[in-house]
């Protein structure tokens, strides 16, 4: 009888492709991600050496960091930036690499689009110049963000070395409430165990409550794996994730279907696998979160108050709360919810899906975003825009005074011109509240699509619960068909 | 490691300088440097914008309070910062932003993992100290602006110095703290030998788990 192996050893021992003692892992790239800000140094080393891509046919690239959003002129916010795109389209061209750039239906943020075309599959290894790359465990594949030496060495070889990481269960039970959703349990998981809680680990979210989300669910739980420090998270593939996948564009398809499906259905953590570390959850309990600080980690039930520095378990901790308060500007003991909003973001990979649209237009149906707060809604890529126009919920946006721009990163990491003013307060649904991350001198409060909205009707934080709203159709998982 | 594929970089031995204090935990990428300064296609010229919303006001001078502006930071070598250093994205170019600065050292309680990654594969070295080490450092630095530290990375010592004074005729410093370092990324750094050589060399070992697999 073989030894009992998580889901993560399964899919690490099936891509050593050499070990050594003493030398990290050589394991193989399944598929390699690429977009424009973190490739062009990669690519020049590649040309320095006089090497090529090995596989491009495993080789996929996008532009989406400092595209533009706005419809009616797409110039890009300056020329340091168009060099850059021009450059990411000159270097796959050289190279051979598939890029679906800004001219073609495909395009839209890297995370978002690997997936959708179905080129995310269970038990890939999957790599990407951006730490968001964890989004692609959601389908049972081991996905990381590298750095640009690393992209140039997978480029290369289609290997990285690596030492294996340790594994950590993240077990989540019960049934969720009423408007709390998948971005509420990671923002509770992250201030559960902190920032630097998983450094060191793959995660692997299990439990009933993780069963129950829908495919693009599981992809924000796993999007935010980083946040807490993570090197992956992963979900083990099961019907759903088969059916998301089933027909879209690079999946298997007919006999070869068929065999991975029966391969994929072995990709489970077997009983009697043991992790290196275990924390666990209960779904029931969470009410809807939101973050009052610079760090992810620094998360609370919007029903709760901003907490005082003394609360900090360490004078250390207690100093970056203080920190963190001065920047954003908050009052320790105040409530959160109430605090004035001037700008609501929809959108990231974490939250620009069908689901994080319909929950929000869901929210904003017959209601008026508040005078005087700019909304701006996102899709995540362009085939995620016609299907939310097909749906009419771009009306919904525009009807309540809310922007509907082009699929891209946009305002969660602000360098193609969304961004926040010096002073200003969002209730954003991306991944990131570190100081300036929106804009400098912005101030960012994470949340869920469902907060977000609510946020843009009041013109305060505000939970969603207070609202009434349909919620018939948010999790109807329909996701996009190439 | 043959000389064929493996490309030379600038060996890493020993440092000691003199170094900068930032006591702040969960120091991200996008602090060390902003994504503004992202759309670059090079490398180089980083250096100028590290820190960059902590080292200048929105009007552009500097922050003459912040840690790196001082007088007597200028010149060190070794950054000293509070746990999770380097957390968030995964951008290169905070590592590139520091070595440009003049760094080739950062001494933590704990680094995130791309980070650590992306610094060794750039001549930068991550120490990750215990606290209490951590704590003797800053406690040193903010007793003493001539303070020194020398990090020998063959012996994996930290070792506190006695600053600018004329110190022949103290006792010579004693180690503060051992640190692991993974052994291989340790041979890497003290041989200046990059990685894409190591894999290129194993172009072997690829084409047979791809004649198997794929």
């Amino acid at each position: 009888m073989t030894t009992p192996k998580t889901l993560f050893e399964k899919v690490w021992s099936e891509h050593i492709v050499r070990e050594e003692p003493g030398v990290p892992a050589m394991i193989y790239i399944d598929l390699q991600l690429i977009h424009e800000v973190t490739s062009p140094q990669a690519f020049d080393g590649l040309r320095a050496r006089g090497l090529r891509v090995r596989r491009p046919d495993r080789t996929f690239a996008t532009m989406d960091h400092s595209t533009p959003t706005l419809p009616k002129n797409l110039a890009v916010v300056d020329p340091q930036a168009e060099a850059q795109l021009a450059k990411l389209t000159a270097n796959c061209r050289e190279f051979g690499v598939e890029l679906f750039d800004l001219t073609t239906a495909e395009q839209g943020i890297v995370h978002v689009i690997g997936p959708e075309l179905g080129l995310t599959q269970p038990g890939m290894t999957v790599v990407c110049g951006d730490s968001h790359t964890s989004t692609h465990g959601a389908f049972g594949a081991l996905a990381f963000g590298i750095g640009t030496s690393e992209v140039e060495h997978a480029l290369a070889t289609q290997c990285l070395l690596q030492r294996k990481p340790k594994t950590l269960e993240i077990r989540v039970d019960g049934k969720l409430p009423r408007g709390v959703g998948a971005k509420d349990i990671i923002l509770a998981v992250i201030a559960k165990i902190g920032t630097g809680g998983a450094t060191g680990h793959v995660i692997e979210y299990r439990g009933s409550a993780i069963e129950a989300l829908d495919m693009e669910e599981r992809m924000t739980i796993c999007n935010m794996s980083i946040e807490a420090g993570a090197r992956a998270g992963m979900i083990a593939p099961d019907e759903k994730t088969f059916v998301w996948l089933e027909g879209r564009r690079f999946a298997p398809k007919g006999d070869e279907w068929t065999a991975a499906v029966a391969r994929w259905s072995a990709l489970r953590t077997d009983d009697g696998a043991t992790f290196d570390a275990s924390v666990s959850l209960d779904a029931s309990t969470l009410a809807p979160m939101i973050t009052y600080g610079t760090n992810p980690g620094m998360g609370i039930a919007v029903t709760d108050r901003v907490p005082d520095p003394s609360s900090g378990a360490t004078p250390s901790d207690q100093a970056t709360i203080a920190k963190a308060l001065a920047y954003m500007d908050l009052e320790a003991g105040a409530p959160i919810a109430g605090r004035r909003v001037d700008v609501v973001f929809i959108g990231s990979c974490t939250n620009s899906r069908m689901g994080d649209l319909r929950a929000a237009a869901n929210v904003m149906r017959g209601r008026k975003v508040a005078a005087g707060v700019r909304v701006l809604v996102v899709p995540g890529s362009k085939a995620i825009k016609h299907q939310a126009e097909a749906e009419g919920l771009d009306q919904v946006f525009r009807a309540a005074g809310a922007e509907w721009r082009e699929a891209g990163c946009s305002m969660c990491i602000a360098m193609n011109g969304d961004q926040l003013s010096p002073g200003q307060y969002a209730v954003s649904t991306s991944n990131r509240n570190f100081e300036g991350r929106q804009g400098r001198g912005g101030r960012t409060f994470l949340a869920s699509p469902l907060t977000a909205a609510a946020s843009a009707i009041t013109g305060k934080v505000t939970d969603p619960r207070t609202l009434s709203f349909d919620t018939s159709n948010a999790r109807n998982d329909i996701g996009v068909q190439s | 490691m043959t000389a064929t594929t493996a490309e030379k970089r600038e060996p890493f031995t020993t440092v000691s300088s003199t170094y900068v204090v930032l006591p702040v935990e969960n120091i991200d990428t996008d602090q060390i440097i902003p994504a503004r300064f992202l759309k670059v296609t090079d490398k180089r010229g980083l250096g100028a914008s590290v820190f960059c919303d902590w080292r200048f006001h929105p009007d552009g001078t500097p922050n003459a309070d912040f840690p790196l502006n001082r007088p007597d930071a200028q010149g060190a070598r070794v950054l000293v910062a509070g746990a999770n250093f380097g957390s968030g994205s995964s951008r290169e170019h905070a590592p590139w932003a520091l070595v440009g600065w003049g760094l080739r050292v950062v001494i933590a309680p704990s680094f995130a993992d791309i980070f650590k990654q992306n610094a060794m594969k750039n001549g930068l070295l991550p120490v990750e100290v215990e606290p209490a080490v951590y704590e003797r450092l800053v406690a040193a630095r903010h007793g003493d602006a001539r303070a020194t530290v020398t990090v020998d990375l063959p012996a994996q010592t930290v070792t506190l110095g006695t600053g600018g004074r004329d110190d022949s005729r103290a006792a010579p410093p004693s180690v503060l703290a051992r640190f692991a370092i993974d052994a291989f990324a340790k041979e890497c750094l003290i041989h200046g030998i990059d990685e894409l050589g190591y894999l290129l060399d194993r172009t072997a070992d690829i084409e047979r788990y791809e004649a198997k697999h794929h």
